[in-house]
């Protein structure tokens, strides 16, 4: 084995989508970044449909990355306080699983899902918080409990418990070899506290470069972060990933409608989602033939 | 559209959920809607200067849309935590003390319409003033008893509930033990409708006023503010 020199960059190892998936294991508690429709890890949830992993807990601000695990079976679990395409309000296939009962949720206020994972990455037990007292959120978490403040105000609190996870999934628009991310859109989301609460954090990219350029406050997840880089140049689509592409809004449509039926998600399914990360991206360019030019311009390349 | 001499359904509900906003200085106007934004907007234009609103995404716009600052998802969770927010949220189920509803619509167990989840309406209103619009004012939406308490009410530690402004009417909190009481009933809509619509008592004053109407200023800058009449579409 070559020696290392002092001066030589540090590297992290370049994965596949499917070498991260083949790190994760059944039953795990992942987290995964972005924000509902926007900047979501999707090349490493294709690579989880792809997968015989099964009973996930998935923790996430819920978007298609929610609904595709939940159509698919492979969330046995999912930890959140909404789940939306923004651009259609509803995630649908995240409706049919409710509404069947065919998946579990722990549903808590947003605010304190960032609570959760602020206290995971600080390796505290809990955080105080106040939201979530009064509402039903504290009858459908029987396991919530509160805290009274140690001070002269005594204050009740929410004890927002930490949601430490067993991976993290990721997805920024440029990283370098070390394994240090950059967000080039107008929010970092919460992905670096997904990392930092993670046991172990895989980053996707839409471009692995040389040197990150552009100012350091966007440099979000530095490499002691980060067990894993993966290359996948639309790796976000259909979501929304600023500046490099917006929202492909008429997939996403597609996607929406695959909830109408059994067969359609089937059909969905076997179209887009049998093949490989490559196979994916030629299907939707293949579907963008025929129709306007523009939904051609917003697909992912 | 509308009579000779009734205005726009739409405008008058701008112009009611830009009065919520009334008085609040500094603070993160956060509507959920068109209308409410339309209103939101309305208000910094005229009686809120100091409001501020975001883009919908993380940028803060002055009122030339200009960009005036950076409020990520991560600030305006500070922003609620401070209590320096007004929120305008829609509500699927709301009752008489303004416990509300957005995330199912039957046992949460297994829900018969699984809607959007709790989003940040359990932290809204314990932390900041929060306000209501509801575009179709029926029994389904003011009922007895919402399935899933997200947003909570006056008797559950709501800090400040504001206005509940509807297709019909404007609705506050100020009945005797903090319920929902009638503040006002839009322009050709009956008193008797609007009860007939709500399902439960509420509170009357001794005459209903007549929800105000937008002044020739204010029209002309809801009509810049939405050239293409999407709010009619919204409230017909």
């Amino acid at each position: 084995m070559r020696e290392r020199s002092e001066r030589e960059t540090p590297r992290i190892p370049r994965l596949t989508p499917d070498e991260v998936v083949a790190r994760l294991r059944d039953g795990m508690t992942i987290g995964i970044g972005g924000w509902g429709s926007r900047r979501k890890p999707m090349a490493l949830v294709r690579a989880i449909l792809r997968s015989p992993l099964r009973d996930l807990t998935i923790v996430s601000y819920a978007g298609p990355d929610v609904g595709l695990l939940a159509a698919s079976g492979q969330a046995r679990r999912i930890v959140t306080g909404f789940a939306s395409l923004d651009s259609i309000a509803l995630e649908p296939h995240f409706r049919n699983a409710r509404q069947a009962g065919a998946v579990e949720l722990t549903e808590i206020d947003e605010g304190m899902l960032h609570w959760g994972l602020l206290a995971a990455a600080h390796r505290l037990p809990f955080l105080p918080i106040r939201a979530g007292l009064g509402s039903d959120v504290m009858r459908v978490n029987p396991q919530l409990r509160t805290v009274r403040s140690p001070y002269a105000d005594g204050e009740e609190l929410v004890a927002m418990p930490a949601l430490r996870l067993d991976a993290a999934l990721v997805h920024m628009n440029r990283a370098d070899a070390a394994g240090n991310g950059q967000y080039l859109g107008p929010d970092p989301y919460f992905d670096d506290l997904f990392c930092l609460a993670a046991e172990q954090a895989f980053m996707s990219c839409e471009q692995v470069v040389p040197a990150l350029a552009g100012p350091p406050q966007s440099l979000l997840v530095n490499r002691a972060m980060v067990a894993g880089v993966c290359e996948t140049p639309g790796g976000a689509h259909f979501t929304a990933c600023a500046p490099d592409y917006g929202r492909d809004e008429e997939f996403q449509r597609r996607y929406a409608a695959s909830a109408a039926s059994p067969q359609a998600w089937q059909e969905f399914r076997e179209r887009y989602l049998s093949g490989d990360e490559a196979a994916y991206h030629k299907a939707v360019a293949e579907r963008a033939v025929g129709t306007s030019p523009a939904s051609g311009e917003r697909g992912a390349q | 559209m509308s009579g000779i001499s009734e205005p726009a359904r739409a405008d008058v509900c701008v112009l009611a959920c830009a009065r919520a906003w009334h008085g609040d200085g500094a603070v993160l106007a956060s509507p959920m809607g068109l209308i409410p934004t339309l209103g939101a907007r309305l208000a910094r234009a005229t009686f809120a200067p100091d409001l501020l609103l975001t883009d919908g995404e993380a940028h803060l716009l002055d009122a030339d849309g200009n960009v005036e600052g950076w409020l990520p998802y991560r600030q305006v969770f500070t922003m609620v935590a401070a209590g320096r927010r007004h929120v305008m949220m829609g509500a699927a189920q709301i009752d008489s003390r303004g416990n509300q509803n957005i995330s199912c619509i039957g046992p949460w167990e297994r829900p018969k319409a699984q809607l959007l989840g709790v989003r940040g309406a359990p932290g809204n209103t314990v932390n900041h003033a929060t306000s209501y619009w509801v575009p179709r004012h029926s029994r389904r939406v003011f009922t007895g008893q919402v399935d899933m308490v997200c947003g909570v009410g006056t008797d559950r530690g709501a800090v400040d509930l504001r206005a509940v402004v509807t297709n019909l009417a404007v609705l506050d909190f100020g009945g005797p033990g903090a319920v929902m009481r009638l503040v006002s009933a839009h322009p050709g809509v009956e008193v008797a409708q609007v009860l007939r619509e709500t399902g439960f008592d509420l509170v009357l004053p001794a005459e209903v006023p007549v929800t105000p109407l937008p002044s020739a200023a204010e029209l002309e800058i809801i009509a810049r503010l939405d050239p293409e009449g999407q709010r009619h579409r919204e409230v017909p």
